[in-house]
């Protein structure tokens, strides 16, 4: 297998490159500043005590399968190309892991 | 530096092994260590028979049964079929997607140290204190009671050869992803290669689980845990479960690839292409995927309660679909053909009505109220040794013969494998049918013995001789074996003469390089294409050029050894405190291995044009 | 070598870490196993929230849990997966220094949060909540501490990674690299976001 295969054009625009680059990071810092946010309204609702724990449970885990997706999405690059095969792992991998979950919450005591 | 054609000594050619990380070599390895675990997981099982074969034997009596019974499970399942299957896939999947080798040749070897070291570990056990004894599922509620060290054998030992099984999985996910050569879309791919793709997805979400057992049992027995312990509030369940997440999974990582292997042969030996090549890659991915919503149906009888265990029950049902439309298209793919009756082919065509048997018997243990009367009797010992026995081994049988020539370069005897093929299908029926009906009559598996006049002793006794018929069976593959590598015929690149995929369009056994040039891939059946058309090889996508090599390793090796060192360690500590210093630095040994490997740079080596061509003119290719 | 060739910004491919056959095969393969690490992790998750009210006399969840501890924990972990972040893109950008820079921030970040997580356990021994107190303990420290086990791999990975290249700089040889063992730096923190929800938060609640 041949090692080389840069873009094909040695004078890729660097200028447009690292520019796009930047954009990337500016979301990745909203995407930060949003996670931060979300982590600071989990433990708010948890140390509020007037929310009762049916709505804060169901409350912060979806907080957290959020800010999970933005860890994926912005911070692992799964939004870019190229990411097709990593996406069926990982969803094939979630679907197990949510069957073992759920089952380990209702069958393991009857 | 010419690595081709070299004359070795004997202390040259084991150090090639030790540190190879070609996949035709490891796949020489998986067979020949899988084939001796096989052949101890054998003479175990007649240990067994021999106990059974009259009332109120005492031939292996109480607790050794108990070892041996369980031994011969844990050693089939881990230590006989999965290297095997891993043995079939190395020595032919890189080669049917024109790869030069596989995505990771260093992980390759590290998966089969791994392996090879859990399963010496396990077996030590023999010798230092008596063997596990709690079953092959080592459920917690035995095993945590279970004197001695034979249980952490199997804990650590599992847990090693475990992590070697989850790294070949990966690595083959990865080669069939970023491997296959030009034109190798995935629906050319052949079926072999898609069941190695599918199995490789199910060993790595099925492993995981049980390496997650097996901590909380290795916790428990060893480091005061209290998982599976009542008394603090653990719960036995839990074992189960993981175990059975990981293990039905488990039944298809080891059947999917048989199947791949009868696909292969089928349509070789009818001369026609496999019927219904799409609804076979579907049927298998729809396997694979069911494959993880039925584990509780080996609980039924846990009291997981009605709704859990309809849910599981019509899952498990379902499963029968997919198998049909692949029996259905096994049987179309012959119909019509120009059918030649090889050894590989008896073996495929006496699968179907075998597995179908098994899986009959499956969808009736699935009825969970039925299941009640069948659970724990030899009925259900009948279902799963009709279908690992009737599936897996004679997909490793066919395959074995089937692909020797490929991996060796020599046609096994046709004359010797038919009568092996006989003497074992004889003698699996004649095992495992009659116990269908003992179990029906009421004999529970796993006890040591029985008494008289309970009408089990004709059973018992057909079934003890159908078990050296099979026994019989393999010595004369032996023999096969050693008289073909004595003086067998030198077998051809397409060695049956009607190959259909890329692996008989090159040499038998290949070069280390496997394609002089990467091959143009024109269609499904790819060689099959070019021989209708006149070719004699196959149409390369590149010109002839230098070929980069990985380098060689004996790093695999010793970050093995040092987890079968730490294992050690680890599982004494109670007794001798410096025992704990053992084991950390068993696992010093293997993190300073995988810093040396992170550290040097391995760029591998080239293998230069002329040699290729010298080696290429010297008739490899004929 | 190829793939240790000298390249300058402009001659750095866009997606350094894909760029040759081996770097492909990385990624591909490292995003596999997080699949299964996914799987891993459900399951040690899936077993703790079987046995998180299994206290067996010993201290509860509630009892043990500090809100502040906890916060300051995760808030350094967040923190390093964006700097991490920022070392990939200084990567992108082929500014071998910056990276380093990020990447050794991320590693203090990384072992300020293994610091507090090895206090905070030897506080709660120290409270009578040792791993064999009770099934909940157990499961506790089994699936913490798999983390910070991780946390750990990763610090020493990360590290090895900048010594070792430290002289050299940035090639397609050692590109994949980097970026594959900042995918597992993310992954972690992944899993601490679960962690610090369903263990700590959802055990405060009760």
């Amino acid at each position: 297998m041949e090692q080389h295969t840069n873009s094909g054009n040695p004078n890729v625009d660097l200028a447009y490159r690292r520019k796009k680059n930047a954009e990337d990071m500016k979301h990745q810092v909203i995407s930060f500043v949003l996670m931060i946010f979300l982590t600071l309204i989990a433990f708010f609702a948890v140390g509020y005590d007037k929310f009762s724990p049916w709505f804060s449970v169901p409350f912060i885990l979806l907080l957290a399968a959020v800010q999970v997706a933005f860890q994926l999405y912005y911070f692992m690059h799964m939004s870019h190309k190229g990411h097709e095969v990593p996406s069926v792992f990982l969803y094939a991998g979630v679907f197990v892991a949510f069957l073992t979950i759920w089952a380990f919450m209702t069958i393991v005591w009857w | 530096m010419s690595t081709l054609a070299r004359k070795k000594g004997v202390g040259a050619v084991i150090w090639d092994y030790l540190t190879t990380v070609d996949h035709k070599k490891i796949a020489i390895l998986y067979l020949i260590a899988g084939g001796i675990f096989f052949l101890a997981g054998g003479v175990e099982a007649l240990l067994i028979r021999i106990q059974l074969a009259v009332p109120n034997n005492d031939f292996v009596v109480g607790g050794l049964y108990n070892q041996i019974l369980t031994m011969h499970g844990t050693t089939m399942i881990f230590l006989a079929a999965m290297p095997l299957v891993f043995a079939m896939m190395n020595a032919v999947v890189p080669i049917q997607i024109g790869a030069r080798d596989v995505a990771f040749p260093f992980l390759n070897a590290l998966g089969f140290w791994l392996f090879f070291f859990g399963g010496v570990f396990l077996n030590c056990s023999w010798f230092l204190g008596g063997a596990p004894d709690a079953g092959w599922t080592s459920y917690a509620s035995l095993s945590l009671e279970s004197p001695g060290h034979g249980i952490d054998f199997y804990v650590l030992g599992l847990q090693i050869s475990g992590f070697g099984t989850l790294i070949g999985g990966i690595n083959f996910l990865v080669t069939i992803v970023t491997m296959r050569a030009p034109g190798m879309t995935y629906m050319r791919m052949p079926l072999f290669t898609w069941t190695t793709f599918v199995a490789s997805a199910l060993i790595l979400f099925a492993f995981p689980p049980l390496t997650v057992g097996l901590i909380l049992m290795m916790m428990d027995r060893l480091f005061g845990g209290n998982f599976f312990d009542p008394a603090a509030g653990g719960n036995t369940i839990i074992w189960e479960h993981l175990f059975w997440i990981f293990g039905h999974p488990e039944v298809y990582i080891l059947v999917l690839p048989a199947f791949g292997i009868f696909s292969e042969i089928f349509a070789t030996f009818s001369k026609k292409r496999l019927f219904g090549y799409s609804s076979m890659v579907f049927a298998t991915v729809l396997i694979g995927f069911l494959g993880f919503m039925v584990w509780a149906h080996h609980m039924f009888t846990a009291g997981l309660g009605p709704v859990a265990n309809a849910i599981f029950a019509v899952a498990t049902m379902a499963i029968a679909v997919p198998t049909g439309i692949k029996i259905f298209n096994w049987l179309f793919t012959m119909w019509g053909g120009n059918i030649r009756f090889t050894t590989p082919m008896l073996y495929a065509v006496a699968f179907i009505p075998s597995f179908v048997m098994g899986g009959v018997t499956g969808v009736m243990n699935a009825a969970a109220a039925a299941d009640y009367q069948y659970h724990d009797s030899y009925f259900v010992v009948a279902h799963f040794h009709y279908v690992i026995v009737g599936g897996v081994v004679f997909g490793l049988l066919a395959g074995a013969h089937y692909w020797w020539p490929k991996m060796f370069g020599k046609m096994l005897s046709e004359k010797l494998g038919k009568v092996t093929f006989w003497l074992f299908f004889i003698g699996f029926h004649l095992t495992f049918f009659i116990q269908h009906f003992l179990g029906l009559m009421g004999m529970p598996r796993r006890v040591f013995t029985y008494l008289p006049g309970q009408g089990w002793e004709t059973g018992n006794l057909i079934s003890t001789i159908g078990a050296f018929f099979m026994a019989t069976a393999t010595v004369v593959l032996l023999i096969n074996i050693v008289v073909t590598t004595v003086k067998g015929k030198k077998a051809d690149a397409d060695a049956w003469g009607d190959g259909r995929t890329l692996e008989w369009a090159v040499a038998s056994p290949p070069p280390e390089y496997n394609f002089a040039q990467t091959p143009l891939v024109r269609g499904l059946d790819a060689y099959w294409i070019e021989k209708m058309e006149g070719r004699k090889g196959l149409t390369p996508a590149e010109p002839l050029g230098d070929i980069h090599m990985p380098n060689p390793s004996i790093l695999p090796f010793i970050i093995s050894l040092g987890l079968f060192i730490a294992a050690f360690g680890f599982m004494y500590h109670k007794q001798h405190s410096w025992s704990l210093f053992v084991g950390i630095a068993g696992l010093l040994i293997t993190l300073g291995s995988m810093f040396l490997r992170s550290v040097i740079d391995d760029h591998g080596f080239h293998i230069h044009k002329e040699e290729i061509l010298e080696a290429e003119n010297k008739g490899v290719k004929a | 070598m190829h793939v240790e060739e000298k390249l300058t910004a402009e001659t750095f491919p866009a997606s350094p870490e894909k760029a040759t056959l081996e770097g492909k095969n990385k990624f591909i393969g490292f995003w596999t196993f997080l699949g299964g690490e996914t799987v891993m992790f459900a399951s040690l998750f899936a077993t703790f929230l079987a046995l998180r009210d299994k206290t067996a006399n010993g201290p509860t969840a509630e009892e043990l849990f500090k809100m502040p501890l906890v916060f300051v924990a995760t808030m350094l972990l967040l923190t390093s997966s964006l700097t991490s972040v920022y070392a990939m893109y200084h990567m992108k950008n082929f500014d071998f220094k910056k990276m380093q820079l990020w990447l050794g921030v991320t590693v203090l970040l990384g072992a300020g949060f293994l610091g507090l997580e090895i206090f905070e356990f030897n506080e709660y021994v120290h409270e009578g909540f040792k791993f064999s107190t009770s099934a909940f303990s157990s499961s506790f420290y089994t699936l913490v501490g798999t983390h910070g086990a991780h946390v750990t791999f990763g610090l020493l990975w990360i590290l090895t990674l900048m010594i070792r290249n430290a002289k050299r700089g940035l090639n397609l040889y050692n590109a994949p690299k980097f970026y594959v063992a900042s995918l597992y730096w993310h992954f972690i923190d992944v899993v601490w976001v679960f962690i610090f929800t369903v263990v700590y938060l959802m055990g405060m609640v009760g």
